[in-house]
């Protein structure tokens, strides 16, 4: 494995299958104990840096350091030094001087964590950057889908909505790939990229098309505030042509599931008797992230397992 | 005055031949001049051309003395064969009055190392609300031709216009930075595969070549001059073929870095890549490259935009955009011209120094280098090979985009009305 995990394409097929076993092994080697907690990280120091608010992505990553008892800080933009003015390079070297072993950056700019890279000695892991790529988001959906599909080599999986804007689907494209999968991205054409072609990945206008042919749908969040700068003309007509609602999951096959990175906005993208059906994966999906964090923390800091 | 004899230099390329600097002017060409009493300077091997004019500098003085000042820009330019540099207009206060442009001459002159023209503002404070008093700049001590909003566009189309038709009153010509703003909201890099995948909000080219079309349009049809900065699209070098020929008054610039670089760079998240219009891609590069070498593009114009550490070394999106490029504006040209064989030395006398002179009206500048004419002029060594150290530079600040790159070429020496600015590759105040 690579030192830093800041994008998809740091992992090749072997690695991407190391995390997803490693994760799997966590999750055996937890399962039925009453303490959850391995001793693999003890007196190793991770730091959660986070530019932008986002309490689900910490938890996991403070949550899947704690269970490998490491030392763990959270740093957050808001009400630290950060927010009076503090330079991302001399927040860098701040965290360096503490000697972080791993920083866990989520930041509101693209390639923010590449550059953070540039300037601390640890291993830097990529929680989030602008409109790029949320890696670990793409290894626990990985995961999801192996667990309930058993498979992912050929597996089709939709990736819908706000491509243009999604750090999920940058990072689910580029590691579905990697892994053997078939994806075929699903938007208005005003939220693919310029450039989306040369992805790889399928690209369809039409849901209604897409959904009968695919094993996995991925939502993903669409905001509101979208709609003011015309990438669609409102909510209601985002909703009708490339919403999830209960007639158009009848038209998946009988094993296909649905994915949402969460958080939701039900009525929205999704309707709430998707999100709530069988086939929803989204709780699971919150606790697989905790298994995968672990897998990325341990293989970066404490080497590969036996 | 100290007299000059340059022994053995290649006027343009040509055949080797002593040239006499006297009393600021060039006083003789020829074989074997005997010239007693005049400092001799050796330049066997040397390429001898005009200096060097700059249609396009950013000298961050007044507001930036922490960036670069009048004086620190003059020494790089000087030190890039450059004898004259137009300093743009977005300064803190901005450049839109008489008394701002006098002052940004006055700065010029007394560094003493190239001609500091100051460019006016089009609208004040660079708002694009209402023009500036753009005569009283023309009438000041800076004799204020070249207006421009660089930085900004002038994108409403009526303040544009009129713009374009005031300036005919004293032979002024508007130099649009042309991007359409509403397509380039928060834009970062060229839009395209690599913006795609890179998650950074993408700058159209049809944002930059809206505005040229509309433009020379505008210019055709009230009879003005217009000038277009730092050109970055094939489409762009297109719709300027086409205006040129139904022979619309319209020239333009393309900087050394979009002759050189592509988006590629913004692979690394460096801000030092990041820059206004963007560096776009192979194949607009290879436009750029043939629009220059046929004279559509009528000149190289360095955009050379200094910035302070801590402008440069943040997250993309949080840095400024700019690069440096006076001290390698020259070489970038031989890299990217010279050496394929596109343009001869006559052809980068022309796109760099008679050219721009003429397009900013300049007395003095871009002329032959011929008995009579003012000695401003530099000696060139083609062949010489280096790798750009950006601490090396006599820029304030440090943003090269070529950082540990070779390229070829080296200014030995510098000359301003006879006085040498730059000599054996130093400057000389």
């Amino acid at each position: 494995m690579k030192r830093h995990l800041l994008e998809a394409a740091d992992l090749d097929r072997d690695d991407a299958t190391l995390v997803l076993d490693t994760a799997a092994q966590i999750d055996q080697a937890l399962a039925g104990r009453e303490v959850k907690k391995l001793p693999t990280l003890r007196g190793r120091t991770v730091v959660n840096l986070f530019y932008e608010d986002s309490t689900r992505t910490r938890i996991s990553f403070e949550l899947a350091a704690k269970r490998l008892s490491a030392d763990v800080i959270n740093f957050s933009a808001k009400g630290s030094s950060v927010s009076k003015g503090e330079s991302l390079k001399d927040t860098a070297l701040t965290l360096e001087a503490m000697g972080a072993d791993a920083v866990v950056v989520r930041h509101w700019a693209s390639g923010a964590p590449h550059r953070l890279a540039h300037w601390v000695r640890g291993s830097v892991v990529n929680a989030g950057d602008g409109t790029h790529e949320h890696p670990t988001q793409a290894l626990l959906d990985a995961y999801t889908i192996r667990q309930r599909l058993g498979r992912l080599e050929g597996v089709r999986v939709a990736v819908v909505g706000d491509v243009l804007h999604s750090r999920v689907a940058r990072s689910n494209v580029g590691l579905l790939h990697t892994l053997g999968a078939e994806v075929t991205l699903v938007a208005p054409p005003t939220l693919l990229p310029v450039g989306v072609g040369s992805w790889p990945a399928e690209v369809s206008y039409d849901l209604d098309a897409v959904l009968p042919k695919v094993d996995v749908v991925m939502m993903l969040r669409v905001q509101a505030e979208r709609m003011n700068a015309s990438f669609f003309p409102s909510a209601r007509e985002y909703s009708r042509r490339y919403g999830l609602d209960a007639r158009r999951m009848g038209a998946l096959h009988d094993d296909a599931i649905v994915m949402h990175p969460g958080p939701m906005n039900r009525g929205m993208e999704i309707a709430a008797e998707v999100a709530d059906s069988a086939r929803s994966t989204i709780v699971e999906q919150v606790a697989n992230g905790v298994s995968t964090r672990m897998a990325v923390l341990y293989l970066l800091l404490g080497g590969s397992p036996q | 005055m100290t007299t000059y004899l340059i022994k053995g230099a290649r006027p343009l390329g040509g055949d080797p031949a002593d040239i006499l600097v006297k009393d600021g002017r060039i006083a003789a060409i020829g074989d074997s001049l005997d010239a007693t009493g005049a400092e001799v300077v050796e330049a066997a091997g040397l390429i001898a051309l005009p200096g060097l004019v700059d249609l396009h500098t950013h000298l961050r003085e007044p507001g930036r003395e922490d960036a670069e000042t009048v004086e620190t820009g003059s020494r790089a330019a000087a030190l890039g064969g450059f004898t004259a540099v137009h300093a743009m207009a977005n300064t803190d206060p901005v450049a839109d009055t008489a008394g701002v442009v006098e002052q940004v001459w006055r700065l010029g002159q007394e560094a003493g190392l190239v001609d500091v023209v100051p460019v006016g503002a089009v609208t004040v404070g660079l708002k694009g609300e209402r023009l500036a008093e753009l005569g009283a700049m023309a009438d000041s001590a800076a004799r204020v031709r070249v207006f421009s909003d660089d930085g900004h566009c002038v994108a409403d189309p009526a303040l544009m216009r009129r713009a374009l038709e005031y300036v005919k009153a004293f032979d002024g010509v508007v130099a649009q930075h042309a991007e359409e703003p509403r397509l380039t909201v928060g834009a970062q890099m060229h839009e395209g595969d690599r913006s795609a995948k890179l998650g950074l909000t993408g700058w159209p080219a049809a944002a930059e070549e809206a505005i040229i079309a509309r433009d020379v349009l505008l210019a055709e049809h009230v009879g003005a001059r217009l000038h277009v900065c730092h050109v970055s699209t094939a489409g762009s070098v297109d719709i300027l073929r086409w205006a040129k020929s139904r022979g619309v008054q319209v020239t333009a610039e393309v900087t050394p870095h979009h002759l050189l670089l592509t988006d590629a760079c913004a692979e690394s998240y460096d801000p030092v890549f990041k820059v206004n219009p963007p560096l776009r891609t192979d194949a607009d590069v290879e436009a750029l490259r043939a629009g220059l070498a046929d004279g559509t593009i009528d000149a190289v114009g360095t955009d050379h935009a200094p910035h302070a550490v801590e402008d440069k070394e943040s997250e993309w999106a949080q840095a400024r955009p700019g690069m440096l490029g006076l001290e390698q504006a020259l070489s970038v040209v031989i890299e990217t011209m010279v050496e394929p064989g596109r343009l001869d030395w006559a052809g980068v006398a022309d796109r760099m120094s008679v050219r721009p002179a003429a397009i900013g009206r300049l007395d003095g500048h871009g002329r032959p280098l011929a008995p009579g004419e003012p000695a401003n002029l530099l000696l060139l060594d083609p062949t010489a090979r280096a790798a750009v150290d950006p601490a090396a530079l006599a820029s304030r600040s440090r943003n090269s985009p070529y950082a540990g790159r070779e390229l070829p070429g080296r200014v030995v020496a510098t000359f301003l009305r006879g006085v040498p600015t730059v000599l054996d590759g130093k400057a000389q105040k």
